[in-house]
């Protein structure tokens, strides 16, 4: 496996999420003080600024919230892949996330269309997070 | 608070040569900018003592300003570099007249360019401007800027059922004024069918849609109020500024079709004592077209949701009741990248001063410039005017 495309640099803070999308589990967290799930990690709780925030499996479910499809790649890299769709996405849990949808025609996608997470495999350490119709 | 209110005002504005600009490199557009500046305000360099520049991407040095002062050997007392964006670039204007006020320094110097096509080259340029997203949680997923802004765009259509041809009236509002600049960049004019048969770069947003990657750069000189009488233009005043902030990343937005533009726009007409219904041009910051939408919603200048429809018909245009970016703006004019908003300060001076001809607007007293930068980011808003008030 090998990829051109701009492979995440894993730091301290991430490579819990990181360790489960390698096992294709999508990873958030969850402040054990107040309730509140977060994406991206963070050293303390976005909400209520805790120190109590906890790594959870996330139910991978999620609705579309905005997209578009982009015809330009961004750069040589995603050359072969355009049609691509980007989307933010809203995690059922709260959180909101970018990513693209796959598994559908791009002209197939709406904003309010129910998702489910699936991954990539990019490279033997690397897998990323992507969403295809529930 | 002590407001900076009509405290200080700008005595010299300078616009290089815009577009593909091969003569210069960036470093040469940021001098030329300046030595046009000081020649517009009747000083030489050594007048100089407080320097503002932005970062280049074409030619980046770790100290840009400290670079800039050395280059052109002066030795100011108060100097730095602002780092990024168009929100982050106009929001030095309050920076330098904060530092007028406090005596930290009498005659700032704010000049910024880049050189986006000749020095860096389009593609490079697109490329590193889609560095603004999450190296993370973004970059994978392959958006480039354009895209991140169709996402908002797409938002707004879904929200309140903007449409491609109320965006498009954008691009060609700003057309329209620049083909009325000789120094624009792109001046032949278009329709809203051109807009929607250009090519689709990232839906809904077409290739009209989007500003330019330009060579070029602007400067302006600002002085205390008392000492802007003794210069041999009409002072420009700074009325009010204010700013906002909302996030650094688009997914971390907490809405798609509201910004931080309602922010900065209360602040600084807070402080200038005036709203909405009092300005007589705006400049506002069109990367893309549906941002212009959004802002002029943020600003008050009509109700959220109702942007699209405030576009159609002429009013943004000369003429109307809110004529915008009267020099073409970023969609029209040019787009160095960080140093965008310098342009959209020149264009404000001179319609106060009453020098922009064909494309000037009649009584222009009350001027209102917004910048933003990231993804609906960080914002800024100055309120300028040809008078005290």
């Amino acid at each position: 496996m090998a990829t051109n495309k701009p492979l995440p640099a894993v730091t301290l803070e991430t490579a819990p999420y990181w360790d489960a999308a390698r096992r294709h589990e999508l990873h958030i967290q969850r402040c054990a003080a107040c309730g509140q799930h977060q994406f991206y990690p963070r050293i303390y709780c976005a909400q209520c600024f805790s120190n109590r925030v906890e790594w959870i499996k996330a139910s991978g479910r999620a609705k579309v919230t905005t997209f578009t499809i982009v015809r330009r790649p961004v750069s040589p890299a995603f050359a072969d892949d355009v049609p691509y769709v980007v989307a933010l996405v809203t995690l059922a849990e709260g959180p909101t996330m970018m990513t693209n949808i796959v598994g559908c025609a791009p002209e197939k996608v709406a904003i309010g269309m129910p998702v489910e997470v699936t991954f990539e495999d990019w490279t033997e350490e690397i897998s990323i997070p992507k969403f295809k119709p529930a | 608070m002590e407001s900076l209110k009509n405290k200080v005002a700008i005595v010299g504005v300078g616009d290089t040569e815009v577009g593909v600009v091969r003569g210069y490199s960036a470093t040469q557009l940021y001098v030329r900018a300046a030595r046009l500046a000081l020649e517009d305000a009747g000083l030489t360099k050594n007048d100089v003592d407080g320097l503002i520049t932005c970062v280049s991407w074409a030619e980046p040095y770790l100290y840009h300003a400290e670079m800039i002062a050395e280059y052109m050997q002066i030795f100011p007392r108060y100097c730095i570099t602002a780092p990024s964006g168009g929100g982050t670039t106009l929001a030095v204007m309050h920076h330098a007249a904060s530092a007028i006020l406090t005596g930290m320094c009498n005659t700032v110097l704010i000049t910024m360019a880049d050189s986006q096509v000749s020095g860096l080259s389009r593609a490079k340029a697109i490329e590193a401007m889609a560095g603004a997203g999450h190296p993370q949680f973004e970059r994978p997923y392959g958006a480039p800027i354009p895209g991140f802004y169709a996402l908002v765009a797409r938002a707004h259509q879904h929200a309140y059922g903007t449409t491609d041809e109320q965006r498009a009236a954008v691009a060609v509002a700003c057309r329209k004024h620049a083909s009325m600049n000789p120094a624009a960049q792109m001046r032949d004019p278009i329709t809203v069918e051109d807009v929607l048969k250009s090519r689709l770069i990232a839906d809904p947003l077409h290739l009209l849609d989007c500003s330019l990657v330009s060579d070029g750069g602007g400067a302006i000189i600002m002085t205390s109020a008392e000492r802007a009488r003794d210069f041999k233009n009409r002072p420009v005043y700074l009325l009010g500024v204010g700013e906002g902030h909302s996030h650094e990343h688009i997914s971390q937005a907490h809405s798609f079709v509201a910004s931080a533009a309602k922010d900065a726009g209360e602040r600084a007409y807070a402080m200038a004592g005036v709203g909405p219904k009092d300005i007589d041009v705006a400049e506002v910051y069109d990367c893309f077209t549906p941002v212009v939408i959004i802002e002029l919603e943020d600003l008050g200048f009509c109700k959220k949701g109702e942007g699209g429809s405030f576009v159609e018909g002429g009013l943004i245009q000369l003429g109307g009741e809110l004529p915008i970016n009267t020099h073409g703006g970023l969609l029209s004019h040019c787009h160095p990248g960080h140093p965008g908003s310098i342009f959209s300060v020149t264009e404000a001076v001179r319609q106060l001063r009453g020098e922009c001809g064909p494309r000037q607007v009649q009584d222009a007293k009350i001027a209102l410039v917004h910048a933003q930068g990231g993804i609906l980011s960080t914002h800024c808003t100055g309120i300028f005017g040809a008078e005290q008030i």
